[in-house]
């Protein structure tokens, strides 16, 4: 047991789609925890990450807590690895890039069809917006990028399974060939 | 505006004649109203989508109003050197309107602009597309006033508006100007074939950067099986640094004009276009007039010299882009398109303008075409190197005594250079642009040819006391700013580039910022579509190559820091939830990091 490769798994400014993808890779998944123990992730509800082999990270960066979770998977995995276009290039969330952040605070909580009382949220418990959803290799140094929307099953388990039998990890054409 | 309209279009009522008509659209409203496109779209019978792709791809269109005056100053590193950044803030206070903007009683607006080809007399600018020289305080707050006062440009004092050719050093081509005529009636003494024949021998090769052998193309361009064929001359000359065309067209155009002329007779062309870029609009007037005079003279138009020959030239001026002096994307400008490269092949040759075989030739490569049909072909072959005969024309700019135009056999080497034009303590030059490369002060000996530091001319010199990375920084800029947009590779790598340049720069790089930097710059150069993206990374490249130390020294200390104020971010968030807790913070370093 003490031998097994930590993994830990996390999801920023995403949509849970890509953790969605790696759990098909259904049965494979069994083989999976023969050698691997998940650490903090979505997966076990663990809050806090230790020291850990490979991080997973989901999703861009929108917001402060963001910046801290991240900071936390990179002060504590040997490999930090984006995972979907939004983790790489902010993907979906990042489309509010357009559109300045005051604006957006605007129609969603003061001046929106449908807002009743409004206001903009006050509280020290709550994450700040940043002005521009970032890609997580603009907040931290990355390993390695998983591209896909989300990354499909094969490619979660040729990456992980080429880092656990000790190989650079490498995707063939068909795995990130998208039409 | 719908009579305005209608009535340029009758008078260039094809759709090839859209840029000329957008041209005029917007000097007259200073902007391309809507109503104006759904015109153009029925009387030109192309979609409105269309023309308004087109108006977004040159930055001298736009969709909203500029001011009446029009003013763009020149963002080349040698306006930089010569005090443009202080320059643009005294103007931006002189007539209270900030860059990009417009003032608000729409008489003025005020950008930036790519390189005007001016390197030797900036800063320099354009007003409403006519060149503004020698920029400075006194002149700004002349400009000021008249603008101010809203005189007419008619009415503007004639100095604003000098440009010099500063001609330093006459070689072979520049030492001769050839009387109007005689290259034709050579090739009518010598012969079609015979003249192609001393071309070939003169080993002329072209003078816009690529080097291809003049005499091959104009010979592949003959073999076509078709009916038609053009003659173009590349007179877009966007390269930052470079102006020789500028001054050739302004004092050699005549032998400009005439070795189009030989050329068309040797393919068996009727019609050619001098491409001019927008930036050189003071010189369009004074070159129809010269067209007007050979027609007079009969030495364009029909039956030229009376031995059947007909042959015509149209000048089409371009919009601000500088991937419109590649030769498809030129080729696709003079159609009336955005400036997008094409696939080659099929090269122009074979299908160039409206698919028919064309012939597309730098200005210089013209000049010198015409002397050689005068002088034959042995007479610019004895100069020169091996693989590069004849003389070069360099546009010298940067820090040195005499900056211009300066001839030389090719093998001239880079210190006899600096020699001449009065350069001391040089770091480097720029050779050939922010597309060519930059050599270090171990390397003046390196010669000028093909077969060692080729180059279009653009010979820009940078002394001890300036900063490498600020020129990088620049030339970095330039090539995000022209990426025609149409592939990848370079429209989101020129991008990348700029970001992960302006990152180390500015001191939020660390330890794998250069690498990753460099490997960038590969992707950009071995997977862009046209020379545009393909030397984009060039710059870089070639500084780091030689100044690895400087990019490291930029450096941090530390595994990783973003390439932006993180706690500025927040800073909109901030305000409007009215907080300044310490949870409402970020530091750009995570203070106990792990290494
Ligand atoms: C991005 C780009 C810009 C270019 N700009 C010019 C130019 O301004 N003038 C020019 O003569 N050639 C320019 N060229 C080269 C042309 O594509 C073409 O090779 C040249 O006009 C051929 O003429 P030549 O054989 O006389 O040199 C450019 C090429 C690229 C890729
Ligand atoms: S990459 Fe796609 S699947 Fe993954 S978080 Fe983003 S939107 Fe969801
Ligand atoms: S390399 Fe750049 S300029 Fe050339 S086609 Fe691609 S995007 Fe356009
Ligand atoms: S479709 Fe988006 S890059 Fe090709």
């Amino acid at each position: 047991m003490a031998n097994k490769i930590r993994v830990a798994t996390t999801s920023l400014a995403g949509c849970f789609g890509c953790h969605m993808s790696f759990l098909d890779i259904d049965e494979r998944m069994l083989q999976l925890v023969e050698v691997v123990e998940f650490d903090r992730s979505p997966l076990t509800d663990i809050e806090h990450c230790t020291h850990c082999d490979i991080g997973l990270i989901e999703g861009g960066v929108c917001n402060s807590e963001n910046v801290h979770v991240l900071r936390e998977f990179r002060n504590n995995c040997k490999i930090l690895v984006a995972v979907g276009a939004c983790a790489i290039n902010g993907g979906l969330p990042a489309m509010r890039n357009h559109i300045p952040l005051e604006e957006c605070l605007n129609e969603a909580y003061l001046d929106g069809i449908g807002v009743e009382n409004p206001q903009i949220p006050s509280d020290i418990e709550l994450p700040l917006l940043l002005d521009q959803v970032r890609p997580i290799h603009e907040v931290v140094k990355i390993d390695y990028f998983l591209p896909g929307c989300p990354p499909s099953a094969d490619v979660f388990w040729k990456f992980l399974t080429d880092l656990i039998e000790g190989r650079e990890p490498s995707l063939p054409y068909e795995l990130v060939h998208y039409d | 505006m719908r009579q305005f309209i209608q009535g340029i279009v009758e008078n260039n009522h094809q759709a090839t004649h859209l840029l000329q008509i957008l041209r005029q659209i917007q000097s007259r409203f200073h902007y391309i109203p809507e109503e104006a496109i759904e015109q153009l779209s029925g009387l030109l019978n192309i979609p409105r989508t269309q023309i308004i792709s087109v108006i977004e791809f040159y930055s001298f269109f736009h969709l909203t109003r500029r001011g009446r005056y029009e003013l763009l100053i020149s963002d080349s590193i040698t306006d930089h050197m010569l005090g443009k950044k202080d320059l643009l803030g005294y103007l931006e206070n002189k007539l209270a309107v900030a860059v990009g903007e417009v003032r608000s009683d729409g008489v003025v607006s005020l950008d930036n602009t790519s390189c005007t080809g001016m390197c030797d007399q900036g800063p320099a600018g354009l007003v409403n597309g006519y060149a503004l020289t020698h920029l400075d305080h006194s002149s700004i707050d002349k400009i000021a006033a008249l603008i101010n006062q809203q005189k007419p440009l008619s009415e503007w004092p004639g100095e604003l508006f000098q440009v010099d050719d500063n001609i330093h050093k006459s070689g072979l081509l520049l030492n001769q100007q050839l009387e109007q005529g005689a290259a034709l009636k050579a090739v009518l003494m010598r012969g079609i074939k015979e003249t192609l024949t001393e071309i070939d021998k003169s080993g002329l090769r072209g003078r816009g950067g690529a080097g291809f052998k003049t005499a091959m193309k104009w010979q592949f361009c003959s073999e076509e099986q078709q009916a038609e064929r053009y003659v173009v001359c590349n007179a877009d000359e966007g390269e930052p640094g470079t102006f020789k065309d500028r001054v050739l067209l302004n004092t050699y155009a005549d032998q400009v004009f005439e070795g189009m002329t030989v050329c068309a007779a040797i393919i068996g062309a009727k019609q050619g276009f001098l491409y001019l870029r927008g930036e050189y609009l003071h010189l369009h007037d004074k070159l129809q007039n010269i067209l007007e005079q050979r027609r007079r003279n009969g030495l364009l138009g029909t039956n030229i010299l009376d031995a059947g020959w007909n042959f015509d030239i149209e000048i089409c001026l371009g919009a601000g882009a500088y991937i419109c002096g590649e030769e498809s994307a030129l080729i696709e400008s003079l159609e009336g398109k955005a400036g997008i490269p094409r696939n080659r092949p099929p090269y122009p040759v074979t299908q160039g303008y409206l698919g028919k075989p064309t012939v597309v030739n730098n200005v210089e490569t013209f000049l010198a075409a015409a002397s050689i049909a005068v002088n034959g072909g042995d007479w610019f072959a004895h100069i020169g190197t091996e693989k590069s005969k004849g003389t070069k024309i360099l546009s010298i700019s940067g820090d040195c005594a005499r900056p211009g135009i300066y001839e030389y056999p090719f093998g001239v080497t880079v210190q006899t250079i600096l020699h001449d034009c009065g350069a001391d303590d040089v770091l480097g030059v720029q050779v050939g642009g922010p597309s060519g490369s930059f050599i270090s002060d171990q390397e003046f000996e390196r010669k000028l040819a093909f077969e060692d530091l080729a180059t279009g001319g653009s010979f820009i010199i940078f002394n001890t006391r300036r900063n490498i990375l600020d020129m990088v920084h620049n030339f970095t800029h330039f090539f995000a700013h022209e990426s025609c947009g149409f592939c990848t590779p370079c429209r989101v790598g020129t991008s990348l580039l700029q970001k992960q340049m302006d990152k180390i720069v500015e001191g939020h790089g660390s330890a794998g910022d250069v690498v990753a930097l460099e490997e960038l710059c590969q992707l950009v150069k071995n997977y862009s579509h046209c020379g545009l993206g393909q030397t984009a990374a060039n710059p870089i490249l070639t500084t780091l190559e030689r100044y690895p130390d400087l990019y490291q020294s930029r450096l941090k200390e530390i595994s990783y820091e973003p390439g932006f104020d993180l706690d500025g971010a927040l800073e909109t968030a901030r305000r409007m939830a009215n907080r300044d807790d310490a949870g409402a913070h970020l530091a750009q370093i995570e203070v106990n990091e792990h290494e």
